[in-house]
């Protein structure tokens, strides 16, 4: 089978967020971005479907900027064997909302016919958590979130969730959307050589209009602001001291 | 404008505090009227309809419904949707799973993990791991909304709100439930403690974590871990608090070889009162702690179980 991983261009993990002095939004001019985190999970479970036979092709997506072909770069260096990017936006402040970018999944979807889109969990840009499940609905997919173990037995994935109390196990028909938590693989590093091929690998461009999909946000960004900053407390010299100062306040 | 929340329940039980929390989030929207779906909701539904500020209770009740599968729940969802302007519940892995799959099946944008509501149309939610806080309006005719309960106090008790029962829609059956695998613990749950202790990569090992554990116990508080933590093994995901983990909001936070990247503050600060303990005096944590201990916590974290 074929597999879907969509990959989005997010400011880097190790690179805290500034928030714009007009309250516009957080400045991403000359930031380093990435590929987001769990999306990286995502393509490094595809490969390894693919490395234990139960893929034939992996293709990677991206829907935003035309910047994010080096996300798909990146993907194809991973192991990914061609890339679509779907230009959606001019500007790279501009994010495209889960609801649009599932909507423009569902076709490509539609054209390329996988048996299984394995996404992140959430992009942690806008920290949404929406767009598997959003695909799911708009496809009449099962789905199975936050995964943690994925085994393709047959016409279907035996899917081992994070969830709240623990870990819950369910079964879903292929094909299937799975989205990747934390604890699922640790992607690995693209290597020299890998990333001069990727360069040779196909990557295909699209708009948003090629699938006529309307990207124009739902919800207005009406501000961006800091959060309360807390202020930093006290040192304490020793453990005695420390469980003084809790009792004197009556949390302990 | 009315409210449909969806209760928190679990193998038949209502989570009190998750649901009350939403409730108190939601009820300056409408009337708000809490749905209890699963196997068995009868139990959970009379609990809900005790919650202060409740106004109808509707409980469905289907083997579909167990498990918390997202298809059949959704389904559920949509199918009771025309009645009411928000569609909410609290931010738990159930309801993330749910909500977003409701939004699409009714053509509007979820509105996660919101912290804030400003007026009917407009909420406040962290985005960038908490780095920043964005204001948004809706212009969706029907708003799907997930609650961070970490931000809300919960709704007392109180109220005696009517429950009636609906039945089931019709959801093709997408995916099946194999097995739970809930750790079995005494201590409180992660979300609702009021005391928390959290380990992070300084605790050094899965055997070390017994450490954190035991003053966690003496306490009466639930444990925690910083995503290195669990990345490394010492702990198990549901423990994780920071941006892809839980939020929390305890009355105390202790963090134990804990450095503070910015996910994990994403995670944990908003609570009352943080106490950091760590080796390393430039570690970021002790920038949010109101006490900070500069020591090694093989030695401290002991050393404060037997004094507390």
């Amino acid at each position: 089978m074929k597999v879907l991983v969509p990959v989005k261009r997010v400011i880097d993990y190790n690179v805290k967020a500034r928030v714009k002095a007009d309250g516009s939004g957080v400045d991403l001019a000359n930031v380093k971005m990435s590929m987001n985190p769990f999306d990286e999970i995502a393509v490094e479970e595809a490969i390894r479907l693919k490395e234990k036979g139960a893929v034939e092709e992996i293709i990677a997506v991206s829907i935003g900027v035309k910047q994010a072909q080096e996300t798909l770069r990146t993907a194809l260096a991973m192991g990914a064997d061609r890339a679509i990017l779907v230009v959606a936006a001019d500007d790279v402040q501009t994010d495209i909302e889960p609801l649009a970018v599932a909507k423009i999944l569902a076709k490509v979807v539609e054209e390329e016919q996988p048996g299984m889109v394995i996404l992140g969990k959430q992009a942690i840009d806008n920290d949404m958590n929406a767009t598997g499940q959003m695909l799911a609905a708009l496809l009449g997919w099962g789905q199975a979130t936050f995964a943690s173990e994925v085994v393709v037995e047959g016409e279907a994935a035996k899917v081992t969730r994070e969830v709240d109390g623990g870990l819950q196990t369910i079964e879903v028909k292929l094909p299937a959307i799975v989205t990747t938590d934390l604890r699922l693989n640790e992607p690995r590093y693209a290597s020299l050589p890998n990333i001069m091929k990727a360069k040779k690998k196909p990557l295909e461009e699209k708009t948003a209009d090629d699938y006529g999909v309307d990207v124009s946000p739902r919800l207005e960004v009406v501000k961006t602001t800091e959060p309360e900053a807390r202020q930093a407390g006290e040192m304490v010299p020793d453990v005695d001291t420390l469980v003084a100062k809790l009792k004197e306040k009556g949390v302990v | 404008m009315a409210v449909l929340l969806l209760g928190e329940v679990n193998d038949g039980e209502l989570s009190v505090d998750a649901t009350a929390k939403a409730v108190s989030a939601a009820k300056s929207l409408g009337d708000v009227t809490v749905l209890c779906a699963g196997a068995s909701a009868a139990a959970a539904g009379e609990a809900a309809a005790k919650i202060d500020g409740v106004a109808k209770v509707l409980v469905a009740e289907d083997p579909s419904l167990s498990h918390r599968l997202a298809e059949p729940t959704a389904a559920l969802i949509v199918s009771l949707a025309g009645d009411y302007s928000h569609i909410v519940a609290p931010a738990t892995t159930d309801a993330k799973n749910v909500m977003p799959r409701v939004a699409a099946l009714l053509d509007v944008m979820v509105i996660s993990d919101v912290s804030g509501v400003v007026d009917a149309d407009t909420f406040e939610r962290p985005i960038y791991a908490g780095n920043a806080i964005q204001t948004v309006k809706s212009k969706d005719e029907k708003k799907v909304i997930t609650f961070r309960t970490s931000t809300f106090d919960a709704a007392g008790e109180g109220g005696s709100a009517s429950v009636e029962t609906v039945a089931m829609s019709d959801a093709p059956a997408l995916s099946s439930w194999i097995e739970d695998k809930v750790a079995e613990s005494d201590r409180p749950e992660l979300t609702s403690a009021k005391i928390v202790v959290s380990g992070g990569r300084g605790v050094g090992s899965e055997e070390d974590f017994k450490v954190i554990e035991a003053l966690a116990d003496k306490l009466g508080a639930a444990v925690g871990a910083s995503r290195a933590a669990v990345d490394s093994g010492f702990a198990p995901n549901d423990w994780q608090v920071g941006q892809t983990g839980k939020v929390v909001a305890p009355d105390l936070y202790i963090a134990c070889g804990i450095s503070g990247a910015i996910q994990h503050l994403a995670g944990m600060k908003d609570s009352k009162i943080i106490v950091a303990i760590n080796k390393d005096e430039e570690a970021p944590i002790f920038q949010v702690a109101d006490y900070g201990l500069v020591a090694d916590l093989f030695d401290a974290v002991p050393a404060l179980t037997e004094k507390l």
